[in-house]
């Protein structure tokens, strides 16, 4: 009886998995086909890599979009960091409410997000583009980062802070020395998350974004609106590679520092 | 005499500290600045943007109105309300029904197990969301692979002309925020004092009745912060709805997008955001409310 509840389960957990996984194996299996047409398989081949080497205009929006998440994440690692410290040792009366406020951008849903960004950058004639992206993004990526310190911070001994200020440490060397190095991991997996978050938006982008600069997400969603080219398998796979590389590599660190 | 003394020493070191704790404001100046020009600034002026009249050809006309909200009575508006409420409840049962199983057994696991699977459902969520909606787009596709699969077996013998469906909409919308739940399940069972199961098991309970009386309670602050997850977010995701939908499935997030984009009525979908954000804003007070718990569990 056990066992067969145990067998049962297993098979529920990985048919979950099959469900989660199916859509990303075909996208990239797709990428290696001849024929430009998904509902037929004519053979592999490497070809719209290589056409996918060629075309500016999408290496153009990668660029866009890792120049964006490189902005907004590292704006929302020292805004985030330097506030859920700050916060854990102040005592302000509006410090609820602004921890509150700024977690606003993850909690509602983020089309609002987008017309509250849209209508307040048209207003004060702000020009669309990198600069509003950026800021847009970095609201949103702020939150991560903030609540990823905050509980990060729960965890720390107090008293490890204050034995180095006893040994004559200024508060500034005990930040650096002491608390930095114990938060490090949750500030490294926050700012990982908030740029997975950011290379990963469309919603906010297409409100926030210019004629000009296109983002991949917006690439690539206009062009599943209209029509795809395998060379977005591609780019897809690409991307899928980059981020199985950051999961990895946050793990590492995280294991490393951990010990 | 010496002991006041080293009193009175003592309180010194202690107001220094306080005012050396006071340098602390400096830190989360970048944050305070940063949320109040940029976050509480833009939906304040949302909300009086919402209350303005829209300009005859281009942009808004600072005369007050409540003709926004009235708009939003219509039935055509009322009905994308509706439908949306529709399409978030079913979602979230969607991903609760399917998730919740997963999110508990995986808290179950042993160790090494656990953090694998652990992975295996955050890479999905760090992937593209769009990359994923395209993988259904292959496999919705009239003649796509599910069709070739489904004829293949024999369970049916023309496309099922699943893509630009609802049912395809609802698919993506569960499958996208299928992970929030999982975790958040997780997160709550895996903090689960299991003695407390045991003692019921103990006192005869059978392994189902001291699922349904103990272990569901206990991850009910996993499961109500799951479903905040899921549901908030459903209400809003109009590109799903856009790109497995093709049009057919319009949701209070396509509104807004429509008379953002090409309806030009920003006041309008100032108003439907409004009433979105009320919406779920109560939907969190609520939860706050009824759990006690600041944070969504398993939000990170």
């Amino acid at each position: 009886m056990k066992k067969r509840t145990i067998r049962l389960s297993a098979v529920y957990q990985a048919l979950l998995l099959l469900f989660m996984y199916l859509p990303i194996c075909v996208v990239v299996v797709y990428s290696f086909n001849v024929s430009r047409n998904t509902t037929v398989w004519t053979g592999w081949t490497l070809d719209w890599y290589r056409k996918l080497a060629g075309n500016r205009s999408l290496l153009e929006a990668l660029k866009n979009s890792l120049i964006l998440a490189s902005l907004s994440s590292g704006a929302a690692g020292i805004i985030g960091t330097l506030g859920a410290v700050g916060m854990a040792r102040i005592e302000w009366k509006t410090k609820g409410a602004i921890e509150y406020i700024s977690t606003i951008p993850i909690m509602i849903p983020e089309i609002i997000l987008g017309m509250v960004f849209m209508a307040f950058f048209a207003m004060l004639s702000l020009p669309f583009g990198m600069v509003t992206l950026v800021l847009g993004h970095t609201t949103f990526c702020v939150p991560y980062v903030f609540m990823m310190v905050k509980s990060g911070l729960v965890g720390i001994d107090k008293s490890l802070g204050e034995a180095a200020k006893d040994l004559g440490a200024s508060e500034i060397r005990a930040f650096f020395d002491i608390t930095l190095p114990l938060i490090l991991p949750a500030v490294i997996s926050g700012m990982l998350l908030a740029f997975a978050m950011s290379l990963d938006d469309v919603v906010i982008s297409i409100f926030v974004t210019g004629a000009r600069t296109n983002t991949l997400p917006i690439r690539i969603y206009t062009q599943l609106k209209s029509g795809v080219t395998p060379e977005i398998n591609a780019l897809c796979t690409v991307m899928l590679a980059v981020t199985f590389l950051l999961v990895g590599l946050s793990r590492f660190l995280g294991n490393k520092i951990s010990r | 005499m010496l002991s006041r003394q080293a009193s009175q020493e003592a309180a010194h070191t202690v107001n220094a500290a306080g005012r050396k704790r006071n340098r602390w404001w400096m830190t989360v100046m970048p944050l305070y600045l940063f949320t109040i020009f940029f976050v509480a600034l833009p939906i304040v002026y949302l909300f009086v943007l919402s209350f303005l009249t829209r300009a005859q050809t281009w942009g808004v006309v600072n005369e007050f109105t409540l003709d926004n909200y009235l708009k939003i009575l219509k039935p055509v508006y009322l009905n994308t309300f509706k439908e949306s409420f529709q399409m978030a409840v079913l979602t979230t049962l969607g991903t609760l029904f399917i998730g919740y199983p997963f999110g508990y057994l995986m808290a179950k696991l042993p160790k090494k197990t656990k953090s694998l699977m652990m992975l295996c459902v955050v890479i999905p969520f760090w992937t593209s969301a769009l990359m994923r909606m395209y993988g259904w787009i292959i496999l919705f596709r009239s003649n796509g692979l599910l069709d070739k699969v489904l004829m293949g077996i024999g369970l049916t013998d023309s496309p099922l002309k699943l893509l630009y469906s609802y049912p395809a909409v609802l698919v993506g919308m569960v499958y996208s925020l299928l992970p929030f739940m999982i975790l958040s399940v997780y997160s709550s069972t895996d903090k689960m004092d299991w003695s407390l199961v045991e003692a019921a098991r103990d006192l005869g309970a059978t392994r189902w009745t001291a699922f349904f009386t103990v272990t569901i309670k206990m991850t009910l602050p996993g499961i109500l912060s799951g479903i905040i997850l899921v549901f908030i977010p459903s209400m809003g995701l109009f590109f799903i709805a856009d790109i497995l939908g093709g049009g057919k499935v319009m949701l209070v997030g396509n509104l807004i997008q429509n008379q953002l984009q090409s309806g030009r009525d920003w006041p309008f979908a100032a108003a439907l955001s409004v009433v979105l954000m009320v919406f779920t804003s109560m939907m969190i007070w609520i939860y706050r409310k009824a759990t006690g718990v600041k944070d969504l569990e398993g939000l990170l």
